[in-house]
């Protein structure tokens, strides 16, 4: 399975099918990953540890948590641990150091040939960085035999020029698959400053989603770093939530819980997506066109809609 | 390939292995590890492994494993010789050999 | 004018002479102080000092800084030893062989049973205690060198043939509340010290902010919350581990949720089931062994938190046992085998370094009993084919809580009935052993020899296991 919700980011061995009532909606393509969770790349510990959590993406990072001293044992670190059993089957993202970096090449040859799923491009500000790392890892990938066009990327948008390109960076290739608002350098870039409720992220987180949802690609809203405060991080996921964002970048996996209960649906949204599901299943089964639930008729994103809320109650049920 | 300068690699932390490499005429290698009993023989061949990887020909490694994973083992062997040398290595061909 | 003897003596020395104690007798101390008791090795350097030889040595257990005891023993004068568990340097000794009679370990309420059976007789008891008063009232509340409950002491009190009370401080007549009453005591002496305050008990047990475990804990909460257990008035004991701790108060917060209160805890009593106390949701906390300040400080003052003996705690063979009434209970383990035995005695390498403890003793007694536990411990596996050391029987366990998944004994269907509804990630003992070798490998066991060092005694008295001298 491609997806990896909590029960089997445990691995896939042989748990109980009674329990693992989701297996149909597996596909990641259709369920945007809520959570990310970053891995420091520079730490053994961790990366031997941190693929219990449940997140629905990791993100193993060779950047901000490594010390310029340890960016080549880092990344030798997160080279074999892309090998390794126990993150066999789930799905793991590397955050590269910057293109401008001495270490961007060499992250790149690295984690590419070790089959990390997508790569993380901080600082992204236009297009041509996108161009860019699309044909280098294009080379990579046939340098290796990695199948090209099987990396993917994530644009990490930290600046005030990257929010202001986002719609074109977000078409600057087929890898695309996603755009991250990272909200510290952004904030030192607009010389704002973070509080509470955010508004001096509005426009950003805006901007951002309306270019990732206008390209039809995944967006995460900012990491929350005090981590000590659950209820603030509770009130910012359940406003970017709102908004429309996918998910949030998360430092600690205490995190992950808090925000798939954001993301779980309620009792009376989970009975309309079974409805709903059914009704497609049935529609399909019988050769009809045309699918209706409790009268009306229901079309085909309202049935995507309807599989992922499912999805995201597969780990935690209803909460709300 | 020959380690041509100390260098060092890794932590004593749990999970983690320290590896520390000097010239040497002939290629000497000591292990040492928390996981002994379980795991001892194991731990030494991953070592062996990655060092042939390398061809690694002569060399003083010292490893302090303090129960380190397989994929630990091999990357900070791998960072410590990396330092240790002023050869050039061959990564594409190293890591596309990863398992 | 009393028609008895001066209890207090003047000196170590004069207390031993007047104990009765002969070569060949059973000495016997408690393990209150735990990491930062004093009493066991200035007692037994003075009785080696005295000359006395090939003596039996009964502490309810022993821990790091009991290593010296190597020397005595290698000195012929203690030559038999009777403990819960040991650690340390004087574990790994004495795990390749350096007594001669292997070491009996039992668990608390086993101790009280072997005492009861008579194999098990102490000579002298020296008990260290905070302060006492010159006719031997003593209790663990007050003093600098404060333990809080004496349960373990209270058995020898009863059963000694001469208890002495060693104390940092005399308090005035009459010390009461006594845990140690005048009645029970013989001898009374004053030591410098009988404990380093700092490693007697921590400040305060935080609940852990390790992800792992609390990981774990959130799911032991859940298996704990929908096990048909959880009612209101229920019972239970959580152990002094991070994980045991951290269920604690994610249980609290169900109970909160649900309305549902504990009529009592059990314990090894910590500050975190005082907080549950004082957020209303537990009746009366009963407790042998006390882990914190908080909880020291708790027992002094509250009423609804009452001491009793490792004899009322757990002894099988007694007229009635708390860990017997007990429903639910969360324990750790160093490894647990495809059959839910658990061992918490021996490593994976064979040397012993924990103790049979309350394990076996709740793990019988309770209604329902998990064990919390990491997959890995570094690369260390936790499940295996086959316990090193059997402790506690896999019959007595319903449970394996892991940071991986939960693992339900097939002899508890209704267990494992009701847990599949609650998107818990369950899966077998089998496949959490095969996860654990894809990852860190298939572990190689340790090579044992045929002189057997320790014997394993279930509560009852019986011989459950046996440790082998490890080779290499």
């Amino acid at each position: 399975m491609t997806s990896s919700y909590g029960v089997l980011s445990a691995g896939n061995a042989g748990f109980d099918p009674a329990t693992v009532q989701f297996s149909k909606y597996s596909d990641s393509a259709l369920i945007p990953d809520r959570s990310v969770l970053f891995v420091p790349g520079s730490s053994a510990g961790m990366l031997s540890t941190a693929w219990i959590y449940g997140a629905d993406l990791y993100t193993f990072d060779l950047e901000d948590a490594v010390a310029v001293r340890e960016k080549d044992s880092a990344r030798l670190l997160v080279a074999n641990a892309l090998h390794s059993p126990q993150w066999r089957g789930l799905r793991v993202a590397v955050r590269v150091n910057g293109m401008d970096t001495p270490f961007f090449a060499d992250d790149l040859e690295a984690v590419v040939r070790a089959g990390a799923a997508i790569i993380r491009l901080p600082m992204t500000h236009d297009s041509h960085m996108i161009e860019e790392l699309d044909r280098r890892i294009t080379a990579i990938e046939r340098a290796c035999g990695r199948e090209v066009g099987s990396t993917q990327i994530t644009a990490a948008i930290e600046s005030a020029a990257g929010v202001v390109k986002a719609r074109e960076i977000a078409e600057a290739s087929q890898r695309m698959v996603g755009l991250a608002l990272a909200g510290f350098d952004y904030l030192m870039d607009m010389h704002a400053e973070r509080s509470r409720g955010g508004t001096e992220l509005f426009y950003a987180r805006c901007a951002v989603l309306h270019a990732a949802r206008a390209s039809g690609i995944a967006c995460q809203d900012v990491v929350w770093g005090n981590i000590g405060d659950e209820e603030g991080f509770v009130a910012e996921a359940e406003m970017v939530k709102q908004l429309g964002f996918d998910g949030k970048s998360l430092i600690n996996p205490r995190q992950i819980p808090l925000l798939h209960r954001v993301y779980a649906p309620t009792e009376s949204e989970l009975r309309f997506a079974r409805k709903v599901v059914a009704a497609a299943e049935e529609a399909e089964e019988r050769g009809l066109g045309v699918i209706a639930v409790d009268g009306k008729m229901v079309d085909g994103p309202i049935v995507a809609i309807a599989r992922r809320t499912i999805a995201y109650a597969a780990g935690h049920g209803a909460a709300r | 390939m020959r380690i041509t300068h100390d260098a060092v690699a890794g932590t004593l932390e749990s999970g983690d292995v320290l590896v520390r490499v000097a010239p040497d005429e002939t290629l000497g290698v000591s292990v040492s590890t928390s996981v002994e009993a379980q795991y001892g023989d194991v731990v030494r061949k991953v070592v062996a492994t990655t060092l042939a990887e390398f061809g690694v020909e002569s060399g003083s490694v010292i490893v302090e494993d303090k129960g380190a994973l397989d994929c630990t083992l091999r990357a900070r062997v791998q960072a410590a010789v990396a330092r240790g040398t002023d050869e050039q290595i061959d990564w594409p061909a190293l890591i596309g050999r990863l398992p | 004018m009393g028609m008895r003897d001066e209890k207090l003596c003047g000196s170590l020395e004069e207390v031993i002479k007047r104990s009765g104690l002969t070569d060949g007798g059973t000495i016997s101390f408690h393990h209150h102080f735990r990491e930062g008791d004093r009493v066991l090795l200035t007692v037994v350097r003075e009785i080696a000092r005295l000359g006395f030889r090939d003596l039996t040595l009964a502490s309810s257990s022993l821990a790091e800084c009991h290593s010296e005891l190597v020397d005595f023993i290698s000195q012929g004068v203690i030559t038999r030893i009777y403990s819960s568990g040991m650690r340390g340097a004087l574990a790994a000794r004495i795990s390749h062989g350096l007594m001669d009679e292997p070491v009996q370990i039992h668990s608390h309420g086993g101790r009280a049973a072997l005492m009861q059976l008579g194999e098990l007789r102490p000579s002298v008891a020296f008990l260290g205690v905070p302060t006492c008063d010159r006719l031997g009232n003593a209790n663990g509340t007050s003093g600098k060198a404060r333990c809080g409950a004496l349960g373990y002491a209270k058995v020898d009190a009863a059963r000694a043939d001469c208890v002495v009370l060693l104390a940092e401080e005399l308090a005035p007549y009459p010390n009461l509340p006594a845990s140690i009453r005048q009645e029970q005591v013989d001898l009374v002496v004053l030591l410098d010290s009988v404990g380093d305050a700092a490693r007697i008990g921590v400040g305060a047990t935080r609940v852990t902010k390790n992800p792992r475990d609390l990981l774990i804990a959130q799911r032991a909460a859940e298996v704990l919350a929908g096990s048909g257990f959880f009612r209101e008035g229920f019972s239970v004991q959580a152990g002094s581990g991070a994980s045991s701790i951290a269920t604690i108060k994610y249980l609290r917060e169900k109970m909160q949720a649900a309305g549902v209160k504990a009529s009592w805890a059990l314990g090894g009593i910590t500050g975190a089931m005082v907080d549950l106390y004082e957020a209303g949701l537990v009746g009366k906390l009963v407790d042998t062994q006390t882990f914190d300040l908080r909880a020291i400080e708790d027992l002094r003052v509250n009423p609804d938190h009452h001491e009793v003996s490792a004899a009322e705690y757990a002894d099988p063979l007694g007229l009635g046992a708390f860990v017997d009434e007990l429903d639910m209970v969360i324990l750790s383990a160093l490894e647990v085998d495809l059959d839910f035995n658990v061992n918490v005695l021996t490593g994976s390498d064979g040397v012993m370094r924990g103790a049979s403890g309350g394990h076996s003793d709740t793990a019988r007694g309770a209604k329902l009993a998990i064990i919390v536990a990491p997959l890995l411990r570094s690369r260390t596996p936790t499940v295996v084919e086959r316990v090193t050391t059997l402790v506690t029987p896999g019959s007595d366990i319903a449970a394996l809580v892991t940071d991986v998944g939960i693992a339900v004994n097939p002899n508890r269907p209704e267990l494992h009935e009701r847990l599949r509804d609650l998107n818990l990630p369950l899966t077998s003992i089998a496949d959490l052993m095969q996860r654990s070798i894809e990852i860190a490998g298939k572990p190689r066991l340790p090579r044992f020899g045929d002189k057997v060092v320790g014997v394993v005694r279930y509560p009852d008295g019986s011989v459950i296991d046996e440790v082998h001298e490890v080779i290499g």
